[in-house]
């Protein structure tokens, strides 16, 4: 069987501005006007089956966003291929991609910024099957799905001649939810889907795309940053941490042995509501080195606290660490070094 | 007993605006005791912001103070002057922002803006208060201390920046800090290190906090005591440890309920139905009433009273959990 999704190798490079003047350098006595680059995505290779769940967690700059931007095609990868139901999207245009949005579709993080202010809901959840159409859909079956999807997500009738802003966060998500239903998707993006929200309304959005998926027989890839939210919904998790994939693991192998340094310290730093479930194993001090000038080896080393110099002489990559686990850490060849 | 440091009364902030008063903060009496972390909780709209501007007397037209008392170390501050205030701003009672990026000023270097803290309620000289600002950016973790006064806030981390902020704001050694949602815009390993530090600088220094967020997690690492807000009111409050544990009003165990805990395996989260009722035009009677699983007739006729609930603990409900059903 085919994946649902597939991404090899992916990798995102992003040209940044500064000035001619601010980049020129005298190097070897000449004058070099060097590129500024960041390393947004380094490698990435992920699958996702029909019907699962895999979350992407890391914190901000760690690149996740942007791998849900370029599965999406918002953005053009810079290298890596990227199968949608075993069609590779990586080069497609515009044209060639539209069949393929009826197959995936995209959930977006600021349900204010998401939502266009001067359309009515019934029009935004009708874009996409319009789209997918070209307009040639019957008029009357076109009002008809707009709400029975509303009503699914939990809103109803009347709200569809409404516009975004006579609604609440939670309720512009259940928009957004509608509107990416609306073409029978088979893999949904969502990128931090119930960050702005507050959090008896996050349980609500969580609760609804669960039930979606058991529904629709729904893909998520899910991007979030939160990890009690990756516990609820996620039957894989991977973990980013500057645009490299440090590990992958099904759900209840992460939380109860976390392999990589970053995940157990990830792990370890998120506040518990339960003092019983408070774990003090790592704490990583510094911070997040710039993708600008990612460190030479691995890249989290400047924050672990068990790196030695193979650390910085060679960079580990992703590889089975048993339990359904990919692990890229040289932890792996010497376990002794992980004592305090 | 000892006094509270400072002894909220029956506070009442309420914004006029041509579509009608916004009660934000409506009849609100919280204590927060010397050295203690007093967590203010609630959602978006709750109020718990505006408690945080009405302690400082930051509450501009169209909102305004209408009543209540808020006695800090005796004196009370709804009656002071301006110019009182101003000297109890960054001395007595301090506050740290959430965005640390809009409450350091970009245009001035981050030695000066401490400098100024100090200025104004110190009598240190120059090298003196140089010697101070370095200190004590040494003591929130910058390394570096003295080369990084002459630094613009831009070109900080964010968790650099708010530890920037929380320096400034103990520079004058204040009693009460307000600390409105202070790692909220942070990453959770920088966030881990912010409130690890605010931790021990409160401990240490013997100072107060009041905690401002809407992470109930976050409070339960903090707190010794917790408030909790909905619709301008106090609807529980007591020791961290009881209310989170045995929460006594149906919307605290709501709130807890919609955190996912990897602990419990729940298929589904126990939701709270509905959503925040609009403030211009709350119910009458309880204002969580719509939402709440246990509410009867009694919940639409009559505001239920904070009660005493035994061992500390508050609620404002006429059917608590921990009463029979």
């Amino acid at each position: 069987m085919t994946a649902m999704l597939e991404i090899e190798g992916l990798e995102q490079r992003f040209h940044v501005g500064g000035g001619i003047f601010e980049r020129m350098r005298v190097e070897k006595g000449r004058l070099r006007i060097p590129d500024r680059i960041v390393h947004a995505v380094n490698g990435v290779s992920l699958k996702v089956a029909a019907g699962e769940v895999l979350a992407l967690v890391g914190e901000s700059g760690c690149g996740k966003s942007t791998v849900a931007k370029t599965v999406a095609r918002i953005y053009k990868p810079t290298a890596g291929t990227i199968r949608i139901d075993g069609t590779d999207i990586s080069g497609l245009g515009q044209r060639a991609l539209l069949p393929v949005r009826a197959k995936m579709q995209m959930i977006f993080q600021d349900p204010y910024a998401s939502l266009n202010p001067r359309q009515k809901v019934r029009d935004i959840v009708a874009e996409p099957l319009l789209q997918q159409t070209r307009g040639r859909a019957a008029r009357a079956e076109v009002a008809g799905r707009t709400l029975a999807l509303l009503e699914r997500v939990g809103l109803n009738a009347e709200h569809a001649n409404r516009y975004p802003h006579q609604f609440s966060g939670g309720q512009r998500q259940r928009i957004g939810i509608a509107r990416a239903l609306s073409v029978n998707p088979r893999l949904i993006i969502a990128d931090e889907p119930v960050s702005a929200l507050d959090v008896s309304i996050q349980a609500q959005i969580l609760n609804l795309m669960k039930d979606l998926r058991d529904e629709f027989g729904l893909a998520y890839l899910f991007i979030t940053h939160d990890l009690s939210v990756v516990h609820h919904i996620a039957d894989r998790v991977a973990v980013m941490y500057l645009g490299f994939v440090v590990e992958e693991a099904p759900r209840d192998t992460l939380f109860a042995a976390p392999r990589h340094p970053y995940t157990r310290a990830l792990l370890s730093a998120a506040p518990a509501i339960d003092p019983a479930a408070r774990k003090d194993e790592i704490e990583v001090t510094g911070e997040v080195p710039s993708a600008l000038d990612l460190p030479s080896g691995c890249c989290f080393r400047t924050r672990c606290p068990f790196a030695w110099e193979r650390c910085a002489a060679e960079r580990p990559v992703l590889r089975d660490a048993g339990d359904g686990a990919r692990v890229a850490c040289h932890l792996l060849d010497e376990p002794q070094r992980d004592a305090p | 007993m000892t006094e509270a440091l400072l002894q909220v009364e029956g506070l009442r902030t309420h914004f006029h605006t041509f579509s009608g008063t916004v009660r934000a903060v409506d009849g609100v009496s919280f204590a927060v005791g010397r050295g203690e972390i007093m967590g203010l909780v609630g959602e978006s709209g709750g109020g718990k912001s505006v408690v945080g501007f009405s302690l400082l007397g930051l509450i501009d037209p169209p909102g305004r103070i209408e009543g209540g008392t808020i006695r800090f170390d005796g004196e009370d501050l709804t009656a002071a002057g301006e110019a009182r205030m101003r000297r109890i701003r960054g001395r007595e009672i301090a506050m740290v922002f959430q965005d640390p990026m809009t409450s350091l000023n970009p245009l001035h270097t981050v030695g000066r803006q401490m400098d100024e803290v100090l200025r104004l309620h110190t009598d240190l000289d120059a090298a003196a208060r140089r010697a101070r600002s370095v200190e004590m950016l040494e003591s929130v973790g910058i390394s570096r201390a003295a080369e990084r006064l002459s630094a613009y806030p831009h070109q900080f981390s964010g968790g650099m920046r708010q530890r920037v902020v929380i320096a400034i704001a103990l520079l004058a050694s204040p009693r009460l800090i307000v600390a409105d949602e202070p790692t909220t815009a942070l990453d959770v390993t920088i966030q881990s290190q912010i409130l690890k530090l605010m931790r021990r600088q409160i401990r240490e220094r013997g100072a107060s906090m009041i905690l401002i967020t809407h992470d109930l997690a976050v409070v339960a690492e903090m707190a010794d005591h917790i408030t909790v807000l909905y619709c301008g009111k106090v609807v529980e409050r007591g020791p961290a440890d009881t209310v989170l544990r045995r929460p006594a009003h149906p919307y605290t165990r709501g709130l807890i309920d919609s955190i996912p805990n990897p602990a419990l395996r729940k298929e589904r989260l126990n939701q709270i139905p509905g959503m925040v009722p609009d403030i211009r035009n709350l119910p009458v009677g309880c204002n969580f009433r719509d939402r709440c699983p246990r509410a009867t007739a009694l919940c639409a006729e009559v505001e239920p009273a904070l009660q005493d609930r035994g061992s500390g603990q508050w609620a404002a409900c006429h059917h608590p959990l921990d009463a029979a059903p």
